[in-house]
């Protein structure tokens, strides 16, 4: 790519973000959204998360893991188990990233 | 977590500026808590904008007009082996489909303002401004509180992000990739995730969405977090039709 395309390429990018982002916010009136449907709409943002979460964990280069010596399954559980205990973000970021690195590094995981 | 409550009624005397408002300092604090695994996660685009073979004033351009994470580092490889434009846009667009889907849920308390702000407001609706807004603010109708509040949390979140971003944009070479901080990135997530699961139905649904992101993993453009969307919306759904009146927990 040429530097005019890759401007062009950004640009269009950040186009892209803002008409995703205000895709039902630009018409003046309101699109009807069926009640059922508004219902459901609900569960999406903590389905978008276990979406990302979940493969982030559990897939190695595109399939799902073999063994259950990983790094990542054990800190991601050391986390969980901190937020149901404390329900704090910032521990739990720091004390599963910690395991989960202590587990790389000691054990070799 | 802080229990939700709308719109402390202020009386209305002189009209403070938007960053002075108490709602602009509370929408601040609660982003500053997830902040951290957002910095990180900056940092790791960041360096890979950098490593990508952008080179440094492509990447910090990037960084500063996209502002879109995920879908910044879906289309780097895609730009970096000299893709037609279009695949590189198509790619940007299916990861911002989830944006399409929170998008309806921004109308209930955004809907009444002029258009133009509604552009504005919608381009710094990022992940993380939406999840920590609809804790906030469950009931979906406009509140005196919601633009300082919000406006507070993007304050926080578009520096958290932009300055780890391009902290590894110049710094790409120092910063070792053994640091795992991807991983404290994901970790955040796993945080949001625990504020939002409550009622038997989120963890479902919750279940449903993680296990047909893995099955559907193979598909292209990570669709498969759009699939996984819609299949647990549709438990959703019929759960909502099996136990009346039960909303998602957490969330409330």
């Amino acid at each position: 790519m040429s530097t005019w395309e890759t401007i062009l390429t950004i640009i269009g990018l950040g186009a892209i973000t803002v008409i995703t982002r205000s895709f039902f916010l630009f018409p003046d009136k309101e699109v009807p959204i069926p009640a059922w449907l508004r219902e459901g709409l609900r569960y999406a943002p903590l389905a978008a998360m276990a979406a990302v979460v979940v493969p982030e964990l559990l897939i190695t280069q595109g399939e799902l893991i073999h063994t259950w010596r990983d790094a990542r399954v054990f800190g991601a559980l050391a986390g969980a188990l901190y937020f149901w205990w404390r329900r704090g973000m910032l521990g739990t970021i720091v004390v599963g990233t910690a395991v989960m690195l202590a587990l790389r590094f000691v054990l070799g995981w | 977590m802080t229990s939700p409550s709308n719109g402390s009624a202020r009386p209305s005397a002189a009209p403070l500026p938007t960053w002075r408002h108490p709602a602009f300092r509370r929408g601040l604090v609660e982003m500053l808590e997830i902040a951290p695994g957002l910095a990180a996660w900056g940092l790791v685009a960041g360096v890979a904008m950098a490593k990508s073979g952008l080179g440094v004033p492509m990447a910090l351009f990037m960084s500063l007009v996209v502002f879109a994470g995920s879908a910044q580092l879906a289309s780097l490889p895609l730009i970096a082996a000299g893709a037609p434009i279009w695949v590189v846009w198509a790619t940007a667009l299916c990861i911002n489909l989830r944006f399409v889907v929170f998008s309806t849920q921004w109308r209930p308390y955004f809907g009444h303002l002029p258009r133009r702000l509604r552009l504005v407001l919608g381009y710094f609706t990022a992940d993380l401004n939406y999840v920590v807004f609809m804790r906030r603010f469950p009931e979906p109708k406009p509140g005196p509180d919601q633009l300082p509040y919000f406006w507070g949390g993007v304050a926080c979140n578009w520096v958290s992000w932009q300055v780890p971003s391009i902290a590894g944009i110049v710094l790409a070479d120092q910063i070792p990739t053994e640091w795992g901080l991807a991983f404290a990135g994901t970790m955040a997530l796993v945080a949001l995730m625990g504020t939002m699961l409550g009622s038997f139905s989120t963890w479902v649904a919750a279940g449903v969405a993680g296990a047909a992101a893995v099955a559907a993993y193979a598909l292209p453009l990570r669709l498969n977090i759009v699939i996984a969307i819609a299949a647990a919306v549709a438990m959703g759904v019929m759960l909502e039709h099996l136990q009346p009146r039960k909303t998602p927990g957490g969330a409330r």
